[in-house]
């Protein structure tokens, strides 16, 4: 019985291949959008989780120096002595890599991911030669160090770990150490931190630091394109399993009329449409491994330019990711099933089945439709008004989406009905009203489309104008022509008596960190002079600013600091127990922390210890070439401690057109799902709408116009969604900017608008519109006489 | 395996040849070898011998508190070399490791250190006495102050020699095994004690006995020794005696002691002569431990029972171990310390 069902059920598919490959394609797309976004995500987390188990950065409380600088060896001996359970830790680049020495003996989570079986040899570690971990190609770009390089793939990317004796070694930092970790367990009866040793600090954990904090907006934001393009995906399937379950019900229903069990019928259904589900998600993940493959060396590249966070360039397979793709492809296609299922199992017994099912059930549900649309819309409205934080945001782009997806068949359907009303003649008001009627077939596919549209508008308006901004930025910022990096306070002397009198400004760039209301800060000490204050812009600013910041009494804050301490102008800022008053707030967007800016005299004063080693050098640009080669021979500076202006820029619009390929690619991957739903609704839609074509063909209507006016349709219907698209897409834009920004980066972005861009990404939607179109119109100029014939001579 | 595990193998080979890490024991590659009648030379001996592979400054203590409570009291410094030679900075191969007690009745307190050398962090300086490691130290010999903290016990107690240091085995050089592996050995088991103990209730003053050891070697263990059980037995009558039974895979014990007269005249006994055999146990951490025994050395006419004041006494730590306070009942009576290795 089972068998017989399970056969006359699966006959549908046999005579319906293109139903079968809608169904599994889509299905099979959207998981792999969705599985794709997901391995990069889950790649990166991998990443950072890699570091913290490396650095023990964010799990343990950090002792720095409070003037920002290197801690004394000695002032950690007597830390110990004094019963203070704490590690030492010293970091810095060695040709680009970053090395980290430990003492595994007092390191509180040991060697993190290193363990004996990735080839530890205590005796070697420890003393004599020494052992460097880390991933392949990071032991390959160490400089030749006598040192035994080990494989160990769990060490964090771009970091190598070693003992902290040969990391002193090899950075030339004999006799100091960069921070110290605090073990959890501390002794009974060991004296304050200020009595042992008053010039640390203690940064407590924060479970997961800053950067980890931004990142996961970067991550929030793939997170979400994932999920749109899973949404679109949805919408095929769902369109696909509704039409196939309309047009099996007089299969069900002779089934039930024989005797099998709605229970049973509806199993049998449920396990294929499982089965189904199952393969097309392996094969979604599938090629959503490709997609994330392809797209995860700029992502990495994009993070790293931005954050700083180093996510290795190469994927791995991760049962954890496989499982979590089939799952969701499971989840989706019930999703999509859920109301052809709620519909058979209310159907009457012997319900007919009507052939225009579909679009008369998409007539009786647009009411409910058009007043979900209107409270969504209605919320999206609210929210905007009050968001200010990411969930709201992200809150705001959903509603948003969604009510107006919903509510473009029915918005679609007045301005069909509007040119209906305004056209003149038989074949206008014939063209208008069969698109109308055809639109809720299309509708899914039109929504798809919508979506796929508004957030191309919405993300690459984001982008680009966070390009522009922040070009224009670094002009502002990047004025020095020559940035150069002592080795040491001797060379940066030697630097800055050189220089002196060939260049015509020096200006120190010095930092400390510290704190201002618990936000972790930068302290920077400026030269002031004209190369600040003809360059800067604020936001908001006092009258000149520059001038208060020199006189002592005054700080620029970034905008950063601003909004996330509610500091404003004229506010009073503490800094190693001075009060600053806020003169100024400036726009930082290359920067996740707070920075503050003082004067170089006032910084002196607070961090005497703090000697600047990197400046800027103001001087002709053409002459910046022959500078370097002087400072290389006369000073030996090595020609990687200098890098030029255009260098600097050069770099950091680099890692937007990382970020650009990113986005372009998911676009087009975004409009390639929508203009599938397009071909396959048509096609779908085509073998029903013969019996309508049948009469104006009869009437004298070529079928080579039939099919002309098919593609016209089509194209009509992308341009109407395009419109509707356009404005959708800017407000997707401003909320990305304005309010999904401020609340992952801290920085509202002006928004600019790109009309060439808009009116391009236009026109590819109506070529992909169109495209979609061209083969069902195609089939339909080329269906024989005798099967339109057939409309008249069939019983229906 | 962690890499402090791996390190803690070479702290105490006892313990690594009892999980079959054969080779260290017997392996003085490069490392001086300690030879018969040795000719000791104070205070510099005190102090640290980096050409050796492993050494040992070991202090136990059996004390009251002001209600007689019974207390132990631990107090270890181990020095494990890489190789024989100090170097300054990181590089010295010289590595050392703390472990600190405190043992009640009922509750037994543990922690551990674990430091480089050549930096500061830990070491021992012979003249004026000194042992460190982080915040714990014991510093003068003859009258000296030991302290050590623990995230939940602290003590710090003064410590008088009242006697004169006592030379295990042959004058010093300690046999330990039938093939002739050997370590040097002397002891301070004249140490009177006060101080105060800080526990979770509180602190506590108390008063007692300490004994020091110091051991020194470079391959203390047999091939086929899988663990000791180490006893030093203070009786009543001011009498001492430490003995020792190393386990041999082939079921035999090599055994030494050394009977301690009140005014300190050693007498060495050599494999046999001392007898010690379990006659309870109990379940520690997941194993059965022997924490009764009947020690036995007739020619001194001793047959005593040893129990262990808190059988739950176990080290906790990176290789653990059992060490606690015992009481002595039979022939004499008394109190002592007793160590148990290699019980896996």
């Amino acid at each position: 019985m089972t068998r017989a069902t399970l056969h006359a059920l699966l006959s549908h598919w046999w005579r319906n291949p293109l139903q079968l490959f809608t169904l599994l394609a889509g299905l099979a797309l959207a998981t792999a959008l969705w599985s794709g976004v997901q391995a990069i995500n889950a790649e990166a987390s991998a990443s950072y989780d890699a570091a913290a188990a490396t650095l023990g950065e964010g799990q343990f409380d950090q002792l720095t120096a409070r003037d920002g600088g290197t801690i004394p060896q000695a002032t950690y001996v007597a830390l110990r002595r004094a019963g203070w359970q704490v590690s030492p830790v010293v970091e810095g680049r060695l040709n680009g890599v970053r090395v980290v020495g430990l003492d595994p003996l007092t390191a509180p989570g040991g060697l993190g991911p290193i363990t004996v079986s990735d080839g530890v040899e205590i005796n070697t570690f420890l003393s004599g030669g020494g052992q460097v971990f880390g991933r392949a190609e990071m032991l390959d770009r160490l400089p030749d160090i006598g040192a035994q390089p080990v494989s160990a793939p769990d060490v964090a990317p771009g970091t190598v770990l070693t003992d902290i004796g040969l990391a002193q070694e090899l950075l030339g930092r004999d006799g100091v150490i960069t921070r110290l970790i605090v073990v959890p367990e501390q002794p009974l009866g060991r004296p304050s931190l200020a009595e042992v040793s008053p010039d640390l600090t203690r940064q407590v954990a924060q479970g997961t630091n800053d950067l980890g904090r931004l990142t996961d907006s970067f991550h929030l934001n793939l997170t979400a394109f994932g999920l749109l393009s899973f949404a679109v995906g949805i919408f095929i399937v769902n369109g696909a399993i509704g039409l196939a379950f309309e047009q099996r019900r007089p299969v069900v229903r002779t089934l039930r009329a024989l005797g099998v069990p709605l229970r049973s019928l509806m199993i049998l259904m449920a396990a294929e449409l499982a089965v189904m589900a199952l393969v097309a998600g392996a094969i979604g993940v599938a090629l959503g491994y490709v997609i994330a493959s392809l797209l995860l060396p700029d992502v990495a590249a994009t993070l790293q330019g931005l954050y700083g966070q180093t996510v290795s360039g190469t994927l791995q397979l991760r049962p954890v990711w496989w499982l979590s793709g089939l799952a969701i492809a499971l989840g989706g296609t019930a999703l999509a099933a859920a109301s052809a299922f709620w519909r058979l199992a209310k159907m009457p017994l012997l319900a007919g089945g009507s052939r225009r099912a579909l679009s008369m059930a998409a007539g009786r549900t647009a009411q409910v439709q058009g007043v979900l649309a209107a409270i969504l819309l209605i919320c999206a409205a609210g929210l905007a008004l009050v968001a200010d934080g990411m969930v709201t945001g992200f809150a705001l782009l959903g509603t948003l989406l969604i009510g107006a997806a919903l509510a473009l068949p029915l918005i679609l359907d007045r301005v069909l009905a509007l040119a209906a009303w305004l056209s003149r003649g038989i074949r206008a008001q014939w063209f208008w009203a069969d698109t109308r009627q055809q639109l809720p077939g299309l509708s899914l596919a039109l929504a798809a489309l919508l979506l796929a549209m508004a957030a191309n508008v919405g993300v690459s308006t984001m982008v680009s104008s966070f390009r522009l901004t922040f070009v224009g930025f670094l002009d502002q910022r990047l004025a020095s022509e020559l940035y150069v990096t002592a080795e040491d306070a001797a060379q940066a002397d030697a630097l800055t008596a050189y220089a002196a009198d060939r260049v015509d400004a020096i200006l120190p760039i010095q930092s400390a960190d510290t704190q201002v209301r618990d936000l972790p800060t930068e302290v920077f000490g400026a030269r002031i002079g004209p190369t600040y204050t003809d360059n800067w812009t604020f936001l908001t600013a006092t009258d000149a600013p520059w001038q208060r910041v020199a006189d002592g009494g005054g700080i620029l804050i970034n905008e950063q600091l601003a909004r996330r301490t509610g500091l404003a102008l004229r506010d009073t800022v503490p800094i190693m127990d001075t009060t600053f008053t806020v003169a100024g707030i400036y726009g930082d967007y290359g920067n996740p922390i707070g920075q503050a800016i003082l004067s170089e005299d006032v910084f002196a004063t607070l961090y005497p210890d703090v000697n600047a080693l990197q400046f800027g050098l103001r001087l002709p640009p053409d002459s910046v070439a022959a500078f370097r080669a002087d400072l290389t021979r006369d000073l030996g500076i090595s020609e990687g401690a200098m890098i030029n202006q255009a260098g600097i820029k050069q770099f950091s619009l680099d890692v937007f057109d990382r970020t650009f390929t990113v986005t372009t690619a998911l676009n087009v991957l975004t409009l390639a799902v929508a203009g599938f739903a397009i071909l396959m609704s048509l096609l779908t839609l085509a073998a029903l709408r013969v019996p309508q074509l049948a009469p104006a063909w009869a009437m004298g209507m070529t079928r080579r116009s039939l099919g002309v006016v098919e593609l016209i349709r089509a194209v009509i219907l992308a341009v109407f969604t395009a419109a509707i698209a356009m404005p959708l897409g800017l407000a997707l834009a401003w909320a990305l900017l304005s309010v999904v920004n401020v609340a992952a980066f801290g920085w509202k972005l002006p928004m600019f608008l790109f009309p060439a861009d808009y009116a391009r990404l236009g026109l590819f939607a109506l070529v992909a519109a169109a495209l979609a179109a061209l083969w069902p119109a195609w089939r339909l100029a080329s269906t024989p006489p005798a099967d339109l014939l057939k409309v008249f001579s069939n019983e229906r | 395996m962690n890499v402090k595990a791996l390190l803690l193998f070479l702290m105490l080979p006892f313990a690594a040849s009892a999980q079959g890490f054969a080779g260290l024991g017997t392996d003085a590659e490069g490392f001086a070898v300690p030879q018969p009648n040795p000719q000791f030379s104070f205070p510099a001996d005190h102090g640290a011998h980096p050409d050796y592979r492993i050494e040992w400054w070991y202090i136990t203590a059996n004390m009251t508190g002001p209600d007689g409570t019974p207390y132990g009291l631990q107090w270890t410094l181990f020095r494990s070399a890489m190789a024989p030679e100090t170097r300054a900075g990181w590089n010295d191969p010289q590595l050392w490791m703390g472990h600190a007690a405190v043992t009640t009745p009922d509750a037994h307190f543990v922690t551990e250190r674990l430091a480089r050398g050549g930096i500061g962090q830990a070491g021992v300086t012979a003249d004026p006495f000194a042992a460190w490691i982080d915040d714990w130290q014991m510093t003068g010999f003859d009258d000296a102050r030991l302290t050590a903290s623990g995230p939940d016990f602290a003590y710090d107690v003064n410590l008088t020699a009242t006697g004169p240091l006592v030379f295990q085995g042959i004058d010093g050089y300690s046999v330990k095994s039938a093939a002739g592996q050997a370590s040097y050995y002397y002891s301070q088991p004249f140490y009177e004690l006060s101080g105060t103990l800080t526990l979770p209730d509180g602190d506590v003053p108390v008063t007692g006995t300490a004994w020091l050891d110091r051991e020194w070697s470079s391959q203390p263990l047999g091939d086929n020794q899988t663990g000791w059980d180490w006893f030093s037995l203070s009786f009543d009558d001011g009498a001492k005696m430490m003995g020792f039974r190393l386990r041999q895979t082939d079921d035999q014990n090599f055994t030494s002691a050394t009977w301690i007269d009140a005014d300190g005249t050693a007498t060495p006994y050599s494999d046999g002569a001392f007898n010690a055999a379990p006659q309870a146990t109990t379940t520690v951490a997941g194993r059965d431990v022997p924490t009764q025994w009947q020690v036995t050395l007739p020619d001194r006419d001793v047959d005593v029972t040893v129990a262990a004041i808190n059988p739950q006494a176990w080290m906790d730590t990176s290789v653990p171990y059992w060490e606690g306070p015992v009481t002595i009942t039979g022939s004499h009576g008394g109190q002592g310390y007793l160590e148990m290795t290699g019980y896996e």
